[in-house]
């Protein structure tokens, strides 16, 4: 097995499906001869040419639209947004047509593309170049969100999408592209799309969480071992629709939540987790649910003390537990 | 022409056929208007003034193979492609066996699998880009289709037409847009839409061929498609085709059109209906006669009665649908 860090676990993952199916292609800004301004094709060009890797013009609209028609065709377009600040323009393309095509034509017609988008913050991106954007399409039935956390998880859970026959948006962070590596498997595998995943087992505090997150949950979880707080950490893996059972289980396993994310709290990913274990765990909860996220601004700034002051880390959620195990 | 050895003018059946499609989505779309005003169904969004161009047009491509993308008014183009007059008023009525979308969408959202009548919705132009894919995907696949995308002018405005085109100039896909100049967004007319003289100049920008036709003259449009599908099954790219005509009824049924237009204009524009022009043209030919048409006449009236009794008569989804194809069976692989 091969250490991968989680952008070559994309381009694995892309480079076999086109290898496998000549119906999968890639199409968006710099992704042909540049190889994507973070390398995520690579070499994909050279080896598949310039009719499956295509440079598109600079207009989202057209990436994510074209690719819906080449998809409704029969196509399996993977459509780059450059950066998921600039999907934007494409969310009437995503929202009002790809989400909506399987139900709108009562099965007739489906719309198997994968979009994927860089997110989130901590490499001095400012504003537009670090936002977390799976809220505004987590309320959209027909669509599927993936934020995968580690390169194993990369390769599978992109090879799921590629081969799942409806839309699925797919959030890769983009400080995680070359700060989490692992061994990644030369086999084919999948990950199955809507499943959460239990990455640590602790029976004091649970922490649901998804994306780089994860990594510092992982991070926090291991120091607070030495103190005698066990984490049990499950990663979502899939956050539209979610896996409402595998959160209430983990929920009610401990009694104690910590809910963790890099976006704006209010109407967030983990709102919904927690109305889901509210409904579902009021009498199995030893503690308030506790939520961790960014704070109430427009975005990220780009001053390195004030980015840092946004983004979640280690040490935020190392503390956030603590408090949760005390309570 | 651009066959020399063919000549639509003379070619007395199919112009026949155009004609006989023609005058059945005019009299499909006047018992909708009917059925409206009596109560029967909610909503009317016409075709009136814009037949002749959309049969024209679809005459001239493969339907056996091309792609269609209709914007709502087009009930002309998917009665060619082989929507049935039970069908169309199935989706008049919502009713569950309507194939467009069982219900779900309102009237005139056309589609059609296995006609290659591809689903629409509402947010005009989303179906530009599509055709541009779909024309991408016939072209890596080395498939001989065309796609073709009918749409408003007001839609000309929108970010997806500009992207679509260029994306297709570029690309130098097989697809063809034709632009249906109605001369009206709803209520806003044409020279409160654009500042240019012609919507087909904009083809200029991408690179690609513009056309500009009378689209009540049907064998003009036919020619301007014919031309369009012959140059992009030649690798010759995309074609830009406005035939302009006039929406002859409101915008829709919850529309009155008396608030922004006059009825002198209305009835000005109504004397240059291209489908008396076909009709005229037909019986100058020869090749209609008042018995044939009357033949025609009754035999559509049956067959739109039929097809009314058929969709008032057959039955809604039932509500345990509605959580049904929100996602594939088959899940994730």
């Amino acid at each position: 097995m091969a250490v991968l860090t989680y952008i070559q676990a994309v381009n694995q993952a892309l480079k076999e499906e086109m290898e496998q199916n000549e119906k999968v292609f890639v199409l968006g800004e710099d992704v042909g001869k540049r190889g994507g301004v973070f390398l995520a094709t690579s070499g994909l060009y050279d080896q598949f040419g310039e009719k499956r890797v295509i440079d598109t013009p600079l207009a989202e609209s057209a990436i994510a639209g074209v690719g819906i028609g080449a998809a409704m065709y029969g196509m399996r377009p993977v459509a780059e947004m450059q950066f998921a600040d600039f999907i934007m323009p494409a969310v009437n393309q995503i929202i009002s047509e790809a989400a909506r095509i399987r139900y709108r034509s009562n099965n007739d017609w489906n719309c198997p593309i994968t979009i994927r988008a860089p997110y989130g913050g901590g490499v001095h991106g400012a504003l537009y170049h670090s936002q977390s954007i799976e809220a505004i399409f987590a309320n959209q039935p027909g669509l599927k969100i993936v934020m995968p956390s580690s390169p194993y998880d990369v390769k599978g859970l992109l090879k799921a999408a590629i081969r799942d026959d409806d839309p699925v948006l797919f959030l890769e962070h983009k400080r995680a592209y070359r700060l989490l590596k692992e061994e990644v498997p030369e086999e084919d595998y999948t990950v199955p799309i809507g499943k959460a995943n239990t990455v640590r087992e602790g029976d004091d505090v649970t922490v649901i969480t998804y994306g780089l997150c994860v990594h510092f949950t992982k991070q926090a979880a291991e120091k607070l071992e030495q103190e005698g707080i066990n984490t049990e950490i499950l990663d979502l893996r899939t956050v539209y629709p979610l896996d409402q059972q595998t959160i209430i289980d983990a929920a009610s396993k401990t009694g104690k939540v910590l809910l963790v994310t890099e976006d704006n709290k209010e109407g967030s990913i983990i709102g919904e987790v927690s109305a889901i274990i509210s409904e579902h765990c009021l009498f199995d909860l030893d503690a308030p649910i506790h939520r961790l996220a960014g704070p109430e601004v427009p975005a990220m700034p780009y001053a390195p003390p004030l980015e840092k002051e946004f983004m979640i880390n280690a040490e935020k959620i190392e503390q956030a537990i603590r408090d949760l195990a005390e309570f | 022409m651009v066959n020399q050895n063919y000549a639509l003018e003379n070619d007395k059946d199919t112009l026949l056929a155009m004609y006989r499609e023609m005058l059945l989505a005019r009299r499909i779309d006047e018992r909708m208007w009917l059925l409206n005003r009596s109560g029967s169904i909610p909503f009317v969004v016409s075709c009136q003034g814009q037949e002749v161009m959309q049969i024209a047009a679809s005459f001239a491509l493969n339907k056996e193979r091309d792609y269609v993308l209709p914007y709502y008014r087009d009930l002309g183009v998917v009665i060619h492609f082989g929507m049935t007059t039970r069908e169309i008023f199935l989706q008049a009525y919502a009713k569950g066996e309507d194939p467009n979308s069982g219900g779900r969408q309102m009237p005139s959202h056309f589609s059609q699998k296995k006609n290659r009548i591809v689903t629409g919705s509402s947010p005009v132009t989303t179906q530009v880009p599509h055709a541009a894919g779909f024309a991408l995907a016939a072209k890596m696949e080395n498939n001989p289709a065309v796609s073709f995308v009918t749409l408003g002018e007001g839609s000309s405005n929108q970010g997806d037409f500009h992207e679509g085109l260029n994306f297709a100039g570029v690309h130098k896909l097989p697809v063809i847009f034709m632009v249906e100049n109605n001369k009206y967004a709803i209520s806003v007319p044409l020279n409160k839409q654009v500042a240019c003289e012609n919507i087909s100049d904009r083809a200029i920008g991408y690179g690609i061929k513009g056309i500009k036709v009378d689209g009540n003259e049907a064998i003009e449009v036919y020619e301007a498609v014919k031309e369009a599908h012959e140059r992009a099954l030649n690798g010759e790219g995309a074609t830009l085709i406005e035939a302009v005509s006039y929406r002859l009824t409101p915008h829709s049924s919850d529309d009155d059109d008396m608030t922004y237009r006059t009825k002198d204009e209305v009835t000005n524009e109504k004397s240059k209906d291209g489908l008396e022009r076909f009709k005229n043209f037909l019986f100058e030919k020869g090749y209609l006669t008042e018995t044939i048409n009357d033949d025609l006449e009754s035999e559509i009236k049956k067959e739109i009665n039929d097809a009314t009794e058929y969709a008032e008569d057959a039955p809604y989804a039932d509500v345990s649908t509605i959580n049904n194809y929100v996602y594939g069976e088959k899940g994730d692989h």
